[in-house]
Parts: structure tokens; C-alpha cells; sequence
């Protein structure tokens, strides 16, 4: 049903706009940028801050803008000195209880409530009451939760519980006491906590934040007597830009493996070989299952948030995960062999480090099951922005830098390898692999639009020598949920579900630049940037089909075999169990 | 006293309950109040087990248990002192009464004693001003409480 049009005034003009929006909804779009914090438009309105109050004709008080509707003659100011004031003070109420450490905070000239407190105008801060005082949780091996730095403004519960549906968090106690904490105040590695990072890319403040590893890295790198050696996932390049100001979209492969190499690293890989390595090995797993070896639907396990999820949510569906290792394991384990019989190196003295979009990579760097010969198969992971950070700190332009190619024999890719950081990607690449492996046909139209863009879970088919393959592929763990459900209700429904834990794919990341001035976490434009940009690098190459990367050839010709060999086996697969705490997923999930 | 095995029938039976009604998720507060009376507080294994029968979060449970003052996340002694701080008792003497208490058993307010004998919470008015300084242990109220008396109280407990 076509909405109705109604007229409104705001700060004295008069405008023509849509009955069902919500004030702060039709501002918006009227270009009146209300003041804001709590609100966030991928999740519910929860009236928290009350930053963004606006004053109604015949509303005795003010309103929140975020939660109250538009009605027809309605006259709203946004900017009389009174409001102006009102919602000064309130900020700066925020402000009496957040700690006055801007200068030295993880988050300074990224900080939401930094800019607020700026655009309010407030140069002096004028109550001096109690503030809150709170040990910092250091356990997890990805996310550091700070409640002295929280405004208690709800973006990450509500992320944690609304988009991801894994409600890790939840306001605890009352009133002046309110901690935002994971259940029991348990540390939160103990918690049903996926390491996502969403919570760190909705965050207004620095209340939560990646486990930072710069300064170890830049000791390392200081280490004469190591190899150094670097991956860089495909979402990396993606939003590395964004960092430096740049638009989204910018695509800087070429650029970043010459930055690290001028930071310190003796050989720069590329994630996407390593993603073409995981089609390789993925599509013939799929392959056998589909011939009836091993469960139906195969569900990916490139992304170590869902790996958590599934082992804590979603036990009964462990069989149907890929056995395959990520993308960046699979490098890990690379790196620790071939590559270091290849230059004649004791594994011990190679430093692997992982470049990331990723927070969870952080914890599955951990996994004890990823070890290769004893030895971790990456020392460490670092996030988009903690090498951004590192970029800038060692004065490296990346904008004017002079690109470089990634290292052989680890750093050619196809265009394949390079969707896998968006929505759909892994399962595109898969088929155009698949089909060929089963075919021994080429297929020929590659850019399977049914799986690509922003829809929560995208369904799609394709026919393989007369047979009907039926795919899904969801973003987010809330919907990940969803699709699990359809799965759990009809085992048949489907043959291949990717599955990656943050929305809009490794593209939304929780280690990717945070949101520039003009923008908001999560944007949906942005991540839609950030996706056209590896799409740009797939249509740009030249190589477009995992298996047709000589590289990759070259590896199982001269050290895995074939794919799913005992070596393969042995190197790139792992294994699930069940893991507690055990999740839980509240309320019915809508089934389609 | 109740069996355990019969406290965790008895919760179980009062969910099951509450899941066949409608909106079993508005139930949680209920069921957290019918779990304190089995069990005397609420630990952790008694909301683990609220979580995966209701279908309910853990994060969400801890978040509605401490909320509301109601809630006893550690268990309670076997006596529960309550000591007036209302206004009469208060010109009276209570704060040396809550002191003498704090002092003798070796606890703040809202703590339990190492051997689980006592509770210790203050409370405004008992409605027995006319015995101010009062203090209430169970359901029986004690006045005209010096530190001496109340000490000799408490040590009454000990004896019996």
C-alpha cells in the first residue's frame, strides 16, 4: 500500500512527506541532520540517549526524534536555542560520567560521542560527579570490553542480539549501576561471544575494541633473525582506503603489498590464493557429497565467527559443515611446508601474520586444532584498521605509494578468490569450479547474479550435467539462523548453503575502518562499495575460475596431489565439536 | 526441606506450565521468583537450566535477576537479620545497633556469614517505632536494642 503523503513544518519551512516515517526518518531525507547517538538504522529504536529530542507544537515536552511519527500539520523545530541547550546538557551529563582520556583513547578522532560533543559546542565540562569505575575484560582473544568507556546507549546489544541473534550481551543491574556485560558478569572468552566484532563496529565509543597487536607486530618486524611473512584477506583491500579518507570502493591491492613490504615483511601473500586453494578442495568435497558421500546440505566454514556460532548454536548441524579450513588456515598451513621447504627455512623461524577484516580470525588463529607440526599456523592476526594504523604510524602513503605484485608461489589469484569477501562470493566461485570438475565443461556465464548484493538470504539454482543444484547463502548470524531453520525443516530443500557471520560478508567485518564522518557503521551504501570493488578486481583479471589458476595447478602438481589427497586431508581440512556454552536463539524464528 | 531432585520437578513443572500458556517469554519473571522460593537464591546452574527450557538467553535472564532488588544471586543464611534504619530507630540508635551486628558477624549489609547462619539486610520502618531501636530476625522483631542486648542476641542463636 502506497503511503500518504502529509504535510509537516519543520523550523518554520513547510514540507510535503510520508505518513509512517518516524521525525528523525523524514528529516533525513529533508536534509535536517538531527543530532543523534543510540539510534542506528538496522536495528531497533530504543529512546536511550535522548540526544536526538525535537520540540513538537502541543507537546508539552520534548520529543525523541528517533521514536516518535510524523503526523500531518505537525510543526517541529530541531534548532531553537532551547533545544540547542537541552540537548547540550544532556551530552554533557553523557560526558560527566565517560572518562577525560580522548588524547590517549584507542577510538580518538573516531569517537561518535567526540564529534557530538564538538558539534554541541562544548568546550568545557562543567559537572564533576561520581563516574563509574570497572576492570576492563582482557580475556577474549579478540574483543576488549571496557565499561568504563560505555554510555550505555544499547548498539551492541541490540546488534548482538538483534542482527546476529547471538545475545552475548545484556544490560545488567539498574540506574547508575548499568553495565553492559555478557551473562553471570562471565569473562567474556567463557561466553556464547562469536567474537564478531559487530559490537566493536557499532560502538559509538571505545567500549569495545580489537585486541590490538600492533606494537608486538612492529617487534617483530624489528626481528632480524625471523621470516616474515604476510597474507592479506580480499576484504582488506576493499576498505583499507577508507582508513586514509578515501571513498568506499577504492580497491588497493597493489598498494598494500608494497606497504608491507616497506613496513618489514620479507614476502607478501595473498588470502585470495588461498581462496582459490579452499574452491579447490571445497568444490570436490561438495562434489562427493552431492554423490553421496557425506551430508547434504554442505553448509562453507570459511568464517571463524560462524565456526564458533555453529559449535555453540547449532551442534546438530555439525556434520554438515565443510571440513575445509579457512582460507587464511589454509595459508597458515602453507606457509609452515610448502613454502618454507621451498626457501629451505626452518618453520620455527617464520613469523606468519594474517591481515584481516576480521576479529574472529584472532580467536581462530587460537584453535588448537589448526596447528601445523606443532606450530600455530598464524602467529598473528592483525585487523584492516590496526594495519592502517600501523601504515601511518611507520609513515607509509599508502595513497601515493607505488603498487607492487604479492609474492610468488603464494600470490597469484584468480578472480574467484577475490568475491569471496562478499555475500555469495564463496558459493559463485564454488560453482564456477564445481562445474567444470563435474562437467568437464567450462561454464561459461560466471557472474551468478541471483547471489550477489545485500538481500538477508539469497536463494538460487544452477543445473550441472541435468541435475538441479539449489544454493543458499546468508550474511549475519541472525540470518544464518533462518536458513539453518529452513534446513532443519526441509533437509532437502537445499544442496549448498554459504553461510559467512557478518552482514554483507567479510566486506562488513568486525576489523574493517570505522565509519567516516558522513557515514554510519554498517552503512549499506558503503558495504555495497566495498563489494563492487572485488567484484571490479574479478572482472579485471584475467583468470576468473579458482582451478584455472596455474599457481594453484602448480601446488597440488608438485606437493598436495590432487584435491581431498591424504596430504590435503592432512594440511587444509579440520573438524567441529560441540562446544559450551551451549546458544540459544530466542523466540520463533520466521521460517519461509 | 525439599529434595533437590523434587526442586528441579517442581521448576520444571511450573515452566512446562508457563510454555503452554501464551507469551511463555513474559513468564521469565514469575519463573525466576518461583525458582528463589525453591531453591533460596538464584545461582547460576538454576538460570542456566531456566535458559534452555524457556528457550531464553542467558544474557537476558542475568539481565531481568539483577534488575530487580527481589533477586538473591548468593544464597541466603539460615536467619535473616533485619536491622530498622527508619527514622525513629534511627535518632534512637539504630546506627550503632548495625554496627554492633556488622561487627559481631563479620559481614556488610546484603552478605551472608561464612557459616551460612545469617542474612544481614537493613530495612525502613517495622511499624514498632513505639520499641525503637528494633531489629527483626525472621519473623520475630527484637526492641529497645542497646549493642550489649543485641549482641546477646545474636550469641542466643549460637546456643540454641
Amino acid at each position: 500500500m502506497e503511503s500518504k503523503t502529509i504535510t509537516i513544518t519543520i523550523d518554520g519551512k513547510t514540507y510535503q512527506t510520508q505518513e509512517g516515517l518516524t521525525i528523525m526518518q523524514a528529516a533525513d531525507q529533508l536534509g535536517f541532520h538531527i543530532p543523534r547517538l543510540c539510534y542506528h538504522p538496522k536495528l531497533s529504536i530504543e529512546g536511550a540517549c535522548r540526544v536526538c529530542i525535537v520540540e513538537v507544537e502541543g507537546v508539552r515536552t520534548y520529543v525523541a526524534s528517533c521514536a516518535y511519527p510524523v503526523m500531518d500539520g505537525m510543526k517541529i523545530r530541531t534548532n531553537t536555542q532551547e533545544i540547542r541547550r537541552a540537548r547540550r546538557d544532556i551530552v554533557e551529563l553523557i560526558l560527566d560520567n565517560h572518562p577525560q582520556d580522548c588524547h590517549t583513547c584507542e577510538r580518538d578522532s573516531n569517537c561518535e560521542l567526540q564529534r557530538l560533543a564538538a558539534s554541541m559546542g562544548i568546550r568545557k565540562r562543567h559537572f564533576e560527579g561520581e563516574r563509574k569505575k570497572y576492570e576492563k575484560d582482557l580475556t577474549s582473544t579478540s574483543v576488549i570490553r571496557d565499561p568504563n568507556k560505555c554510555i550505555l546507549c544499547g548498539r551492541c546489544v541490540r546488534i548482538c542480539s538483534e542482527v546476529q541473534k547471538v545475545t552475548a550481551l545484556g544490560h545488567a543491574h539498574r540506574g547508575f549501576q548499568t553495565v553492559v556485560m555478557p551473562a553471570y558478569n562471565m569473562p567474556f572468552r567463557d561466553s556464547v561471544c562469536t567474537t564478531c566484532g559487530q559490537c566493536i563496529n557499532v560502538c559509538p565509543t571505545a567500549a569495545f575494541v580489537e585486541k590490538v597487536y600492533t606494537q608486538d607486530l612492529f617487534a617483530k618486524l624489528n626481528d632480524p633473525s625471523i621470516i616474515k611473512v604476510a597474507q592479506v584477506a580480499p576484504s582488506v583491500r576493499a576498505a583499507i582506503g577508507e582508513a586514509f579518507g578515501l571513498e568506499p570502493g577504492r580497491a588497493m591491492e597493489r598498494e598494500i603489498a608494497a606497504a608491507l613490504r616497506r613496513l618489514g615483511f620479507d614476502y607478501v601473500f595473498d588470502t585470495q590464493f588461498s581462496a582459490d586453494l579452499t574452491i579447490m578442495e571445497e568444490a570436490s568435497e561438495f562434489l562427493e557429497r552431492f554423490q553421496g558421500k557425506g551430508k547434504l546440505p554442505m553448509i562453507t566454514s570459511c568464517s571463524s565467527a560462524w565456526m564458533k556460532c555453529v559449535e555453540q548454536f547449532h551442534p546438530d548441524l555439525l556434520e554438515n559443515v565443510s571440513t575445509c579450513k579457512s582460507p587464511m588456515s589454509m595459508m597458515g598451513a602453507l606457509v609452515r611446508t610448502y613454502f618454507a621447504d621451498k626457501i629451505k627455512k626452518d618453520p620455527k623461524e617464520i613469523l606468519s601474520v594474517a591481515v584481516m577484516c576480521c576479529t574472529a580470525k584472532k580467536y581462530e588463529a587460537s584453535r588448537p586444532e589448526l596447528m601445523v607440526n606443532g606450530l600455530p599456523a598464524i602467529d598473528m592476526v592483525v585487523t584492516t584498521r590496526e594495519i592502517a594504523w600501523m601504515f601511518k604510524s611507520a609513515g607509509i602513503d599508502l595513497l601515493h605509494i607505488k603498487g607492487e605484485d604479492f609474492d610468488e608461489p603464494l600470490g597469484l589469484s584468480s578472480g574467484a578468490g577475490a568475491i569471496f569477501g562478499a555475500t555469495g562470493g564463496v558459493m559463485e566461485a564454488a560453482i564456477r569450479t564445481a562445474y567444470e570438475l563435474y562437467t568437464g565443461e567450462t561454464l561459461m556465464d560466471i557472474e551468478l547474479e541471483s547471489l550477489r548484493g545485500l538481500a538477508g538470504i539469497k536463494e538460487g539454482k544452477v543445473t550441472i550435467d541435468g541435475k538441479e543444484i539449489r544454493v543458499a547463502v546468508a550474511h549475519g548470524l541472525g540470518n544464518a539462523a533462518t536458513v539453518l531453520d529452513m534446513v532443519r525443516k526441509d533437509p532437502d530443500r537445499f544442496h549448498f548453503v554459504e553461510i559467512m557471520g557478518c552482514p554483507g560478508g567479510c566486506i562488513g567485518g568486525g576489523g574493517q575502518p570505522y565509519a567516516g564522518i558522513n557515514s554510519m557503521p554498517l552503512d549499506e551504501e558503503c558495504l555495497k562499495k566495498r563489494a563492487e570493488a572485488l567484484y571490479g578486481i574479478d572482472r579485471r583479471k584475467t583468470i576468473r575460475r579458482s582451478h584455472e589458476n596455474p599457481d594453484v595447478q602448480r601446488l597440488y602438481k608438485d606437493f598436495l596431489g590432487r584435491p581431498l589427497s591424504a596430504k590435503s586431508h592432512q594440511l587444509l581440512h579440520t573438524h567441529y565439536k560441540v562446544k559450551e556454552p551451549r546458544g540459544i536463539i530466542p523466540q520463533e524464528l520466521k521460517v519461509r | 526441606m525439599i529434595a533437590a531432585e523434587d526442586k528441579k520437578t517442581a521448576l520444571k513443572e511450573f515452566m512446562e506450565k508457563a510454555k503452554s500458556g501464551d507469551h511463555p517469554e513474559s513468564q521469565l519473571i514469575a519463573i525466576l521468583h518461583r525458582a528463589q522460593e525453591l531453591y533460596g537464591h538464584l545461582d547460576q546452574a538454576v538460570m542456566d537450566d531456566i535458559a534452555l527450557t524457556m528457550n531464553i538467553p542467558t544474557a537476558h535472564i542475568w539481565g531481568v535477576a539483577t534488575f530487580y532488588h527481589y533477586f538473591n544471586l548468593k544464597p541466603k543464611g539460615k536467619h535473616s537479620i533485619s536491622v530498622c534504619l527508619g527514622t525513629a530507630c534511627y535518632v534512637k540508635g539504630a546506627a550503632q545497633v548495625l554496627e554492633t551486628v556488622k561487627k559481631e558477624l563479620k559481614i556488610d549489609i546484603g552478605e551472608t556469614t561464612q557459616d551460612g547462619m545469617f542474612t544481614l539486610t537493613e530495612t525502613r520502618c517495622l511499624g514498632t517505632c513505639g520499641l525503637a531501636p528494633v531489629m527483626m530476625i525472621d519473623d520475630k522483631v527484637y526492641g529497645a536494642l542497646t549493642p550489649k542486648k543485641t549482641v546477646e542476641i545474636i550469641q542466643s542463636f549460637y546456643k540454641k
